[in-house]
């Protein structure tokens, strides 16, 4: 299965070339672009690891794109994305994030239903891959 | 027209003396006050009788506003009433429309209780509304004074803080209302909330009339809703939502309701306006406490938001939203159904998301106003938009917004999930074209054909709603022309 998370999910994987434009996009508004990746997609894992920090200081996406060349080496298997922080007033959050690498199988997630009274359901969704301790996931 | 009779009367014994006067020899009409920055600020648009001068009436609407009854009393002098009379101090002819004016208006900070829409706007809207000495009354904006606004809460959540829950950057987020409004069972209902969000919303939405009606009781349908969010969710790896409409005849149902959506793990809920201020407030706070998102659907608001002559501004209605405290608010679209001047539309998205809005009489803005951090309200475009305007969409209301698909999604050829595809598709190949730099505006149409050449989904949308427009003059509009600039 497919995951749907980020800005660009429902369109053909961006290639290098289209990463580049919409990193160059992000630095150009101000923002600072950083790299995360995980063998553990679920919605909510909220911190994925770091590939360092945010690269603060930085105009040029080619900077980016060698990281991103070095994070995908190292992690072939995994989700990578890539995020840009607004530090503004106002925003201080995130304003892009979006998916440029993905492990070869997707396994998805199992949507477990605990069954509850009043017919209530209460409703947990697992990653199949974090059955798997995290060094083996997607081998 | 400053004639001696017209006059404020400043010897007491005249002033006092048992009997009518005008409201201006009153003392609500100052030409030459000064505004302190603890004013709160009001513009009206007056139309007077035949014979009553504009000054008159605006030291009417400042009196029957404010301290002022239609006959002199006695009691006034027992108060500082100097201090809490509200003050008319201009008064401009409404450019194009004879025998109408804007009559600007300052009270002060102590004419109101801290934290209440509904004291606030007893005074602003109350009695004076139905004052027949005016054909017609319109609120068109106001100015809350950063004292006076950080008394309210504010949005219980916030673009921010939203963007961070559902984990969705970048781009729009994207809805869709269910149809048909009425009679579906839950089981059927919770079959549309399930397609739309698999084929790639984010968000589905409860219509306005859909409470707990014969056909489908509110627990059944939060049961069905939430089994379609999950089921959504597990099998995109998205955080999804329903707005679960918890509109109900007493606070007690309501909270009822908003605590068993809470119980199923659901991310939002969703108001009426037409449920009132208090209930809106008291809903907010209960959303801040409990972590929820709150939808809130402007129910009503066109009874007198539409006509320009008469009633209130949709901006002053935004504007007490925010403050109020809900976190999405419907907002116009400008290019679908429902009533939006482009112009107005602005002012109105300004208002909800801008950490200060300054004046802007072309967008409708009469103050500056500072919002002192309360959080931002996400806008909601819906009604008749689809996927062929989505470069229109995102040029007139920018990336915070929900974009909102009903018959746009459940009423595509190739059915629900694919209706939603087509706009998600299109949603996303238009943010990256943007951001590519290339001119959406011009361009959207050849950006959305090219990625229909892959997107059968997007194909049948735009193949079936091409020529849908919805090209009818606005009622509400803006009364100043854009100050053209130099260069």
């Amino acid at each position: 299965m497919r995951i749907t998370q980020g800005q660009f999910s429902f369109l053909p994987d961006l290639t290098d070339e289209e990463i580049t434009m919409q990193v160059q996009y992000a630095l150009d508004q101000g923002w600072i672009v950083a790299i995360e990746h995980t063998t553990d997609p679920h919605p909510r894992n909220a911190y994925w690891d770091m590939w360092g920090q945010p690269m603060f200081d930085l105009a040029d996406a080619a900077g980016v794109m060698m990281e991103l060349g070095d994070c995908r080496q190292a992690n072939p298997n995994s989700y990578i994305k890539i995020l840009a922080f607004d530090s503004n007033k106002g925003f201080e959050s995130i304003r892009m994030s979006f998916l440029v690498n993905r492990p070869a199988e997707e396994p998805g997630f199992e949507l477990v239903r605990a069954e509850a009274a009043g017919r209530q359901l209460n409703y947990t969704i697992r990653s199949y891959a974090t059955a798997q301790p995290a060094e083996t996931r997607y081998r | 027209m400053n004639t001696l009779e017209d006059a404020k009367i400043t010897d007491m014994k005249a002033r006092y003396k048992p009997g009518v006067l005008k409201y201006r020899q009153m003392g609500y009409w100052v030409p030459d006050y000064e505004i302190k920055e603890t004013d709160v600020l009001a513009v009206f648009r007056i139309t007077p009788q035949d014979g009553v001068d504009p000054e008159e009436a605006a030291a009417a609407v400042a009196g029957e506003s404010s301290t002022a009854t239609w006959t002199v009393v006695w009691t006034d002098r027992l108060t500082d009433c100097e201090y809490y009379r509200a003050k008319a101090y201009r008064v401009d002819p409404v450019p194009g429309q004879p025998g109408q004016y804007f009559a600007y208006i300052a009270y002060d900070l102590d004419l109101f209780e801290e934290g209440s829409i509904a004291n606030l706007t007893a005074s602003i809207i109350g009695n004076v509304f139905g004052f027949k000495p005016l054909k017609a009354l319109r609120l068109e904006d106001m100015r809350i004074p950063v004292a006076y606004m950080k008394t309210f809460q504010g949005p219980a959540t916030g673009i921010i803080v939203e963007r961070e829950r559902l984990n969705n950057y970048g781009r729009p987020l994207l809805g869709a209302t269910m149809k048909p409004k009425l009679g579906l069972s839950g089981r059927n209902y919770g079959r549309v909330v399930y397609e739309a969000l698999r084929g790639g919303l984010d968000f589905t939405k409860d219509d306005e009339n859909i409470n707990s009606q014969p056909f489908m009781h509110w627990r059944d349908r939060f049961l069905y809703c939430m089994e379609g969010v999950n089921k959504a969710s597990a099998e995109t790896g998205e955080i999804k939502g329903t707005y679960l409409n918890v509109t109900a005849g007493t606070m007690e149902e309501m909270y009822e309701r908003a605590e068993f959506a809470k119980a199923l793990g659901s991310t939002i809920i969703m108001i009426d306006l037409v449920i009132g201020y208090t209930a809106i407030q008291s809903m907010a706070k209960w959303a801040r406490r409990n972590d929820m998102i709150l939808h809130l659907h402007r129910a009503g608001h066109s009874t007198y938001t539409r006509q320009k002559s008469h009633g209130v501004s949709f901006r002053v209605i935004a504007k007490w939203m925010r403050m109020a405290g809900v976190d999405h608010i419907h907002a116009g679209t400008v290019v679908g159904k429902l009533e939006g001047d482009p112009a107005v539309i602005r002012g109105i998205y300004d208002t909800c998301r801008e950490p200060v809005t300054r004046a802007n009489l072309a967008h409708g803005l009469f103050f500056d106003q500072e919002w002192a951090s309360l959080k931002k309200l996400m806008p909601v475009a819906s009604g008749g938009i689809h996927a062929g305007q989505m470069h229109q969409l995102l040029t007139y209301l920018g990336d915070d917004v929900v974009l909102q698909f009903g018959g746009g999604t459940i009423g595509h050829p190739m059915g629900i999930q694919a209706g939603a595809t087509a706009n998600r598709v299109a949603l996303e190949c238009m943010i990256k074209a943007r951001n590519e730099g290339r001119d959406i505006w011009n361009e959207g149409p050849e950006i959305l054909a090219a990625a229909a050449k892959w997107c059968t989904p997007l194909r049948a949308a735009l193949d079936t709603w091409k020529d849908v427009t919805f090209d009818y003059a606005s009622t509400d509009s803006v009364d100043y022309a854009p100050t053209p600039t130099m260069a």
